[in-house]
């Protein structure tokens, strides 16, 4: 299975993982500062910047869109509840 | 005592005239104790709102809090009609300042609204409506009223992300919105004639613009090369008299206070602790050599026990690192621990240093909480809190001090990078 490499910029740690991964399920577990509310891409708590490979990254849906225009997010930001890994590498920090 | 303005005849609300062809046609409130939750007055407020009149139009800048929208049409229409408003300029969407512009926008449905980019989807989520007249606007934008020009300035987060300033060209009048502003309220009106307001003006800036400096700093690099006749914001004194003035004490509110005596390259570290026993005190004793050990950090250790928060917050705010000791008690962590961290969204923490640690007796959840806390206030956590039970051993102190190495060399770059497999991952 195809696997990603996610670094954490904010706590220098990379993972790999398996493609499908949501951000929010390894961000989790090594403890990156993503922070979380509704985790059902609802609510814009978990807005994540996408500093590299962001095309390694499942295109967003139109609910991830609207809810991240609702929001104010800024360009390559994502909701980690969402997005999900495809393989390479991809560099993410909070907001 | 000093001429107070017009603001009433027979008992209906005047416009004030600030020139020939600028009102305030404002409102003022002066039984207000509490704004928005977090901010004291003694006097009340203001909601300042402006009429300004070109040889083409005439152009609305800012409204009011909604009960207080009779005052407001009723000095609008002391010196305009509503056919005449061409132009509705909102410096800042907030309630306070937009409580009048439905019926505005109703009486006066010719008008333009000019609004940030930013505001752009709040001004649709307050009005619950996509289509209406408006156009976003940045720094530079210009819009005519014929001999009268309003120029846009961009200035974001002071203090909400759709903030601006609208400076009118042809008399060097600044509208500056929530910036230099405050909360006090004396139908005196005019910053040359009103009781003392520096308190409030300080105040102001403390709770509503400090944690965000930076942009303060930017906005400033926008206005300092004005010439300034007036600056007319949206609270408080409309300040005629010497407005450089309050520009100047931005400049130095927006710096640190003190000149740290820390150098270039240097960073900063500090720990807080509070202890019952001693061992969460052993710990932070260990964890302060430790992060010692390491060269070009300066650490700091505080019992918080010794001191009031304010001071604490002010250095929190120039420091590059923080780490928290806290035992558990009762499944939680201890009150003076909150208290400090809930006192922190008056200054800017993003991406600092954060750690925690803390001796526990049964449980120790209070260690997690509070890095969960400090994973909120938007600081960094790359190194795990630590917990002992009780007593430290020799063991779990030498871990302590490997702790505080580990965060001073986060905060030099010196910590190798990590790399793991999530089917590692517990």
């Amino acid at each position: 299975m195809a696997k990603a490499s996610i670094t954490f910029e904010d706590i220098n740690v990379t993972v790999t993982a398996p493609a499908g991964t949501r951000l929010i399920e390894i961000s989790e577990k090594v403890g990156s500062g993503i922070t979380y509310g509704c985790r059902e891409g609802d609510c814009g708590t978990c807005i994540t910047k996408v500093t590299e490979g962001w095309n390694n990254l499942a295109e967003p849906s139109v609910l991830e869109d609207k809810v991240l225009r609702e929001n104010m997010a800024g360009k390559h930001n994502r909701l980690a509840c969402q997005a999900q890994v495809l393989g390479g590498a991809i560099r993410v920090k909070p907001v | 005592m000093s001429k107070a303005p017009v603001l009433t005849v027979d008992g209906v609300p005047q416009a004030v005239a600030l020139s020939p062809r600028v009102h305030w046609i404002g409102a003022l409130d002066p039984n207000l104790r509490t704004f928005d939750i977090i901010l004291k007055t003694a006097n009340g407020t203001s909601y300042n709102a402006y009429v300004v009149r070109g040889g083409e139009g005439v152009a609305i800048v800012d409204t009011v809090k909604e009960n207080f929208s009779a005052d407001f049409f009723a000095r609008l229409e002391s010196v305009a009609r509503y056919d005449e408003i061409k132009v509705i300029v909102l410096n800042h969407l907030e309630p306070d300042h937009t409580g009048a512009l439905p019926e505005l926008m109703r009486r006066a449905p010719q008008a333009c609204v000019y609004i940030s980019q930013k505001a752009q989807s709040m001004l649709k989520a307050l009005l619950k409506q996509d289509e209406f007249n408006f156009t976003p606007v940045i720094t530079g934008d210009q819009v005519s009223l014929g001999d009268r020009t309003l120029e846009f300035l961009h200035t974001p987060y002071l203090h909400w992300p759709d903030t601006q300033c609208t400076y009118l060209v042809e008399e060097n009048i600044l509208f500056s919105g929530d910036v230099f502003g405050c909360h006090f309220c004396d139908v005196r009106l005019f910053n040359d004639v009103v009781g003392d307001f520096r308190f409030s003006f300080e105040y102001y800036y403390a709770h509503i613009m400090r944690p965000f400096k930076d942009y303060v700093n930017r906005a400033l690099g926008l206005i300092e090369p004005l010439p300034l006749n007036c600056i007319f914001p949206a609270h408080g004194p409309l300040l005629r008299d010497q407005p450089q003035r309050y520009v100047q004490r931005y400049s130095e509110l927006s710096r640190s206070a003190l000149q740290s005596e820390i150098s270039i390259g240097e960073k900063t570290l500090l720990i807080f602790y509070i202890s019952s026993y001693g061992n969460t005190r052993r710990m932070a004793e260990a964890i302060y050599e430790g992060a010692m050990s390491v060269e070009h950090v300066r650490v700091s250790l505080y019992d918080l026990e010794g001191s009031e928060i304010t001071p604490f917050v002010d250095l929190i705010e120039g420091a590059d690192g923080l780490i928290f000791g806290t035992p558990t008690i009762n499944g939680d962590a201890v009150k003076p621990v909150w208290d400090l961290l809930s006192s922190l969204t008056v200054v800017n923490l993003k991406s600092k240093l954060g750690g925690v640690f803390g001796s526990y007796g049964w449980t120790g959840e209070a260690v997690q909480m509070v890095e969960d806390r400090l994973r909120g206030l938007k600081l960094r956590v790359p190194i795990p809190g630590i917990r002992i039970k009780l007593i430290p051993t020799d063991e779990e102190i030498q871990l302590c001090r490997e702790f505080g190495q580990e965060m001073s060399k986060d905060l030099m770059g010196l910590r190798q990078s990590k790399v793991i497999d999530m089917a590692d991952l517990a």
